[in-house]
């Protein structure tokens, strides 16, 4: 008996210190980048270009490079993304429908420098060289499995009822699918994508060889473009305290848009359900 | 309840409907950004690796050498590296994982769980270059001090642990991989410790069982493919990340033996030496370490998916 207790007390002795042992990571991270990151963070840091180490200078162009590239990923992938998961949770019993789930769950797993390879290849080598497009396009590759598997997830949930009832009524099948079914799901569907966005806002891989960087303000979808990720990434790896410094303050403006996002959709998305 | 709509069959002579042109138009665009995507990333990384695979064949997979001034390519130090940090990740992280979800599903009080559940999440939503960055200022450091030194100190006669203790080392990237595979390992095996039926949990404990006996007999018969399934996914996340392991592993071509010297891995070759592969080899070699990891990857993801999606179906039938 006293065996088993044991057992028992020390196995539930290993699972809290598991959890607490987990959250150490996360605590340093959180800390380390507000406390060095704060003393980095002013108007000048976030308005103005890169200058060389001893000049001061800023992330400016890096933050505004990277809401370009999230929106280019975004305008080309939430749309395929949302048609396709609308094909998978509305005509699931098809051939077509089990091949693309699948393909879907795992290309969720692609690693994301391999969407970078894949956007050089078919965009930076036929389009004369780096471009926002191209890591709009590598986002986007990252994106749409996930946007497919969030929009079939959300409009699976809506009752088969609430689509005979719009039938029974008359309407044809492609205005129940996207005035009854897809306004009913929406509120999943955006919670999702936002996530997604999220998510792919902080890649970096993908974006190394595709949108490379730029030490000037944005120039054009067809040339090189800084952003958050690859600025830091480069200022991190750099010789210099002073770009170390800047690398903690890019790190706070880029954590903080992205957990202010997730924390704000789980939250909206608490209180709806 | 039936699960689809009938799908309108068209009668002989009848025009097509707009139905029938809006499932079209759907499928079309499903099969465009899902499946041809698929196939165009599989065909792009073959055509572009097709120069390094005629020249070096599958020795190119056994060759230790990388020498790209020489010419020499060989994707051995990168696979190996590749494969043995990530299991040492899994080995760190998976104990951990089970823990967190038996705590936060079984152990905590309500309260700690509501806020600890999402927290732990949160680490997942954090992008691996701001990992990588806390991982060159802060995990580094500490691991030379606090633990790759005192390792090779006491355990240095095994050759794992033989110095000298680096800061970025395979042991380090390990750990940054196991830090970042936790969330996703606990959240799937929390989820599915309480998908297991609450009356056979308390009959386990009615019966005089303890909290372990009960979890060992009862929960993990049950949780256990999706639990298989949910490290596999770690694994697939582990094999294929980038910034956070190039950022300190130190990026060394040599095959390790000891977990305290610098390695190297497939998707940190890449993202190091892509752009300064200015040869037409040396970026087709770089590529086929790209085809290399992809297809490992997808394997991987490949056997997650069918593990869970059988286990799924086994529990949704009993």
């Amino acid at each position: 008996m006293l065996r088993r207790k044991l057992a028992d007390r020390l196995f539930t002795f290993f699972c809290i210190a598991s959890a607490a042992l987990a959250l150490i990571p996360l605590l340093s991270m959180l800390y380390t980048i507000v406390s060095k990151g704060l003393s980095v963070i002013s108007l000048q840091f976030l308005t103005q270009l890169p200058a060389p180490p001893g000049e001061g200078g800023g992330f400016g162009n890096a933050i505004q490079g990277s809401f370009i590239v999230v929106g280019i990923a975004s305008a080309i992938g939430i749309p395929l993304g949302v048609a396709a998961g609308m094909y998978l949770a509305e005509f699931p019993n098809t051939k077509l429908s089990r091949a693309v789930s699948f393909t879907a769950d795992v290309l969720t797993g692609v690693p994301s420098i391999i969407t970078g390879i894949f956007a050089y290849a078919i965009i930076v080598v036929n389009f004369g060289g780096f471009s926002a497009l191209a890591g709009g396009v590598a986002l986007a590759t990252m994106m749409i499995p996930f946007i497919v598997r969030t929009t079939e997830e959300a409009m699976k949930l809506v009752p088969w009822e609430l689509r005979e009832a719009s039938l029974a009524l008359g309407a044809p099948r492609w205005r129940t699918t996207l005035q009854v079914v897809l306004s009913t799901a929406r509120f999943g569907i955006i919670t999702g994508t936002l996530l997604t966005v999220a998510r792919i806002a902080g890649e970096t891989a993908p974006l190394l060889f595709t949108a490379f960087s730029n030490r000037f303000w944005f120039e054009g979808v067809m040339q090189p473009v800084a952003t958050l990720p690859v600025m830091i990434y480069t200022y991190a790896i750099s010789p210099f305290d002073e770009w170390h410094a800047q690398a903690w303050g890019g790190a706070l403006v880029l954590v903080g848009m992205i957990l202010t996002l997730n924390i704000l959709v789980r939250v909206a998305a608490g209180r709806r359900w | 309840m039936r699960q689809s709509l009938p799908s309108g069959k068209r009668l002989r002579g009848e025009p097509a409907s707009p139905d029938i042109l809006f499932q079209a138009a759907l499928a079309v665009l499903a099969a465009l950004s899902v499946l041809a995507l698929a196939a165009l990333l599989l065909l792009v990384l073959l055509r572009d690796s097709l120069p390094a695979i005629t020249a070096f064949g599958f020795d190119f997979l056994l060759s230790t050498e990388w020498n790209p001034v020489a010419g020499e390519f060989g994707a051995l130090p990168f696979i190996y590296g590749t494969i043995v940090s990530s299991l040492l990740a899994l080995v760190i992280g998976v104990p951990l994982s089970l823990g967190i979800a038996v705590y936060l599903a079984e152990i905590a009080p309500a309260k700690v769980r509501a806020v600890l559940t999402p927290v732990i999440e949160l680490l997942a939503a954090i992008p691996s270059v701001i990992i990588g960055l806390w991982g060159i200022f802060v995990l580094a450091p500490f691991v030379r001090e606090h633990l790759a030194e005192p390792l090779m100190e006491h355990a240095g006669f095994l050759p794992i642990f033989s110095g000298p203790a680096y800061g970025y080392s395979v042991l380090t990237a390990s750990l940054v991989l196991a830090i970042m595979i936790i969330p996703i390992i606990s959240s799937i095996s929390r989820e599915a410790i309480l998908a297991v039926p609450r009356l056979q949990k308390e009959g386990a404990l009615a019966l005089g069982a303890t909290r372990f006996e009960m979890l060992m007999s009862v929960v993990l018969p049950y949780a256990r493919g999706a639990i298989f399934g949910a490290v596999m996914l770690g694994l697939g996340r582990a094999i294929g990340e980038t910034m956070a392991v190039t950022m300190v592993i130190g990026n060394s071509p040599k095959l390790f033996t000891s977990l305290l010297h610098p390695g190297y891995t497939m998707a940190a070759v890449i993202a190091n030496e892509f752009t300064e592969a200015t040869e037409d080899l040396y970026l087709a070699a770089l590529i086929e370490i790209g085809l290399i990891l992809f297809l490992i990857s997808m394997l991987v993801n490949v056997l997650a998916r069918l593990i869970t999606r059988r286990y799924r179906r086994v529990a949704g039938g009993v």
